[in-house]
């Protein structure tokens, strides 16, 4: 690719290059995280670390999901509750009511998360921004309400996953545990991969400005659907992941709004619009959560200050302080230009 | 009978919810600012008239001469501080910092007063009602909030209609580059407009706490009747949001009545059938010339 800059004598090479070397010590590390982590109920990770860990990357995949929504697809929502709810009693339903087993019921339950979103899509697309968050939220409430009416799924009370009856609990920890690693790098790279696709483009021109990207040919609504499925189907894996850690599922509970405060507060402080924000919100927010719960309702009215003040003034999260604005990179998404060794303009090839 | 009962008691109802409504409408319609606080804020009316009545003995109705400049005052300054940074910010700033608003203002209401509910004590005007025909009573109370969303609404609706910084408020809500280059003051503008709308929820805060139990988790129903009341009326319409109310309200009482337990899911789903079938509400405000 060559560019001829006006006025100049000599055209400069330019190159597009995706990687950058930081990538590359990304990759790496986290190849090497994630070993270590794969291998860690053998060797140092007991019981009671193994049910933590879930639960953080319960919380990675969460903020992956909520980034994905509004910080690539401009969609805030305040409903994804719904989908965590969809995707806890949906593995209660697939592995007890239909006998496939746990692992098999994962995937039935994003399915079943991803099928009711795109249903749904219809009725929320129909508002936007503020109004269409609030609009989110009816519709996880209808869902929670409906979930109540129905007495298969142990109506207003709940229900036990009873799949892993029998099974030593070391065992049952630690299939759960390697369930939900695998579930967090698979999430991860998915939502990297889509953001990088053509798609992706398409997805950042939309967040940008809707209708300059309509005009450049992107496919709004279509767009906007296929990040909601997929976002649904993500928090439904979450759900689906927080059921087998706690094998109980409760309307309040996998309902809860709560749920996705929690989502938003990991992508705020983590960084909206890149893909290492919200692991690192995620973390934050764990390690919050694990040390200052005690304080009870100060501890999420310190949680929202903090987040009202990121959102003001650091809108670029953690991530965007640690990264030095964007320019370490660990998941790439965008094109960079590298120039390479001018050539006077007398020697270039015909 | 019982249903035409139902029925009466919703619109009622509806007198509430228009309240509750208008001010959200308000603040989209000026400054297209949705503010996920509103019910939160609500909710903070009510504990404030509560607060009043137990500390000071005055009656119930009073404490609204109290509780609404102050829930105005604090309108204009979370206007000048925080709301006019986070509409200075990327776009989903506003939507961002009213929804941490709300989960501090919860939290601290839960701090202050603890999850127990409470209610204002109006005394025998809670129970006493006039008895229309042998099945159909209307309450009293339930009469006094309908006959005050009614007034509100159309006062407003006169304020914006025929005073100065009325039709400011309305030029800055078509364009808001062509009114200031008319000479209007914004930020003043937008200030006055948050003003507004958290008086009017002082009013519903203290009526809400006089007819129900609440406690600092009814900021998110409040939140959400308020919104189906603006989209089933239609956007930019208050003659609409109180429709909007009614029909919500109607929805409620009539579901309650049918199905005991599910009235507020009955609500929700006439909001969907709206939101379905009339997108833009069933009064949608009508463009002159």
């Amino acid at each position: 690719m060559s560019k001829s800059l006006a006025g100049a004598a000599v055209t400069q090479t330019v190159k597009v290059r995706r990687s950058t070397r930081s990538s590359y010590v990304g990759v790496a590390v986290f190849a090497i995280a994630i070993a270590a982590l794969a291998i860690g109920p053998f060797a140092f990770l007991t019981k009671g670390n193994q049910q933590n860990l879930v639960t953080l990357f319960i919380y990675i995949i969460l903020g992956t999901m909520w980034n994905l929504l509004a910080g690539y697809g401009g969609m805030v929502s305040i409903g994804q509750q719904a989908f965590i709810g969809i995707g806890a009693y949906g593995i209660v339903y697939a592995a007890d009511n239909l006998g496939v087993g746990p692992i098999i019921a994962v995937p039935i339950a994003m399915v079943i998360s991803g099928a009711i979103a795109y249903l749904v899509s219809f009725l929320a697309f129909r508002l936007s921004g503020g109004y269409f968050a609030i609009g989110t939220w009816v519709i996880a409430e209808v869902i929670k309400l409906v979930t109540t009416q129905i007495t298969a799924l142990g109506a207003g009370s709940g229900i036990s996953l009873t799949a892993f009856a029998g099974a030593k609990p070391e065992i049952r920890i630690a299939t759960v545990y390697w369930m939900a690693l695998a579930s967090v790098v698979v999430a991860v790279l998915v939502t990297y991969l889509l953001i990088r696709s053509r798609l992706g483009a398409g997805f950042t021109a939309l967040r940008d400005d809707p209708t300059a990207a309509a005009t450049l040919g992107v496919h709004v609504t279509r767009s906007k659907r296929v990040i909601w499925v997929a976002a649904a189907m993500g928090c439904g894996l979450a759900g689906a992941l927080l059921a087998a850690n706690t094998l109980r599922v409760q309307p309040d509970s996998v309902y809860s709004v709560q749920l996705t405060a929690a989502m938003i507060f990991i992508v705020v402080i983590g960084g909206i619009g890149t893909i290492e924000g919200p692991i690192v919100g995620a973390i934050v927010y764990f390690a919050l959560e694990q040390y200052l719960s005690d304080l009870g309702a100060w501890y999420l009215v310190i949680l929202g200050s903090v987040a009202i003040i990121m959102v003001l003034f650091l809108p670029q999260g953690l991530w965007g302080l640690l990264s030095g604005k964007g320019r370490i990179q660990l998941f790439p998404t965008g094109y960079r230009l590298i120039s390479g060794p001018p050539i006077a303009e007398g020697s270039k090839e015909s | 009978m019982e249903w035409a009962n139902a029925i009466v008691q919703g619109v009622l109802l509806g007198g509430l919810y228009a309240l509750l409504a208008a001010g959200l409408s308000l603040m989209f319609g000026v400054m297209r600012l949705v503010n996920l606080a509103h019910g939160a804020l609500a909710i903070v009316a009510a504990y404030a008239g509560l607060v009043l009545v137990q500390k000071t003995g005055m009656p119930p109705f009073a404490s609204i001469v109290i509780v609404v400049p102050l829930m105005a005052i604090l309108g204009w300054v979370l206007q000048r501080t925080l709301l006019n940074t986070a509409l200075n910010r990327q776009a989903l700033a506003p939507i961002l910092v009213t929804f941490g608003l709300a989960v501090i203002i919860q939290n601290l209401l839960l701090e202050l007063f603890t999850a127990d509910n409470q209610s204002i004590d109006v005394g025998s005007l809670a129970s006493s009602s006039i008895q229309i025909t042998p099945d159909i009573a209307i309450g009293v109370f339930p009469l006094i909030t309908f006959i005050v969303g009614v007034l509100v609404i159309g006062l407003l609706q006169q304020y914006l209609a025929r005073t100065a910084t009325g039709r400011a408020m309305r030029a800055t809500s078509d364009d808001r580059e062509a009114a200031e280059l008319m000479g209007i003051d914004n930020k003043y503008v937008y200030s006055l407009a948050t003003a507004i709308s958290l008086g009017l929820v002082g009013i519903a805060g203290v009526f809400l706490g006089i007819r129900t139990q609440f406690n600092p988790t009814f900021g998110d129903a409040t939140l959400i009747f308020a919104f189906e009341a603006v989209i089933i009326g239609g956007l930019g319409s208050l003659w609409g949001t109180l429709a909007g109310g009614m029909i919500l309200g109607i929805a409620q009482t009539v579901g309650a009545q049918a199905f005991p337990s599910s009235g507020v899911l009955l609500g929700h789903v006439v909001f969907l059938l709206v939101l379905a079938f009339r997108p833009t509400g069933l009064f949608p405000k009508v463009v002159n010339g």
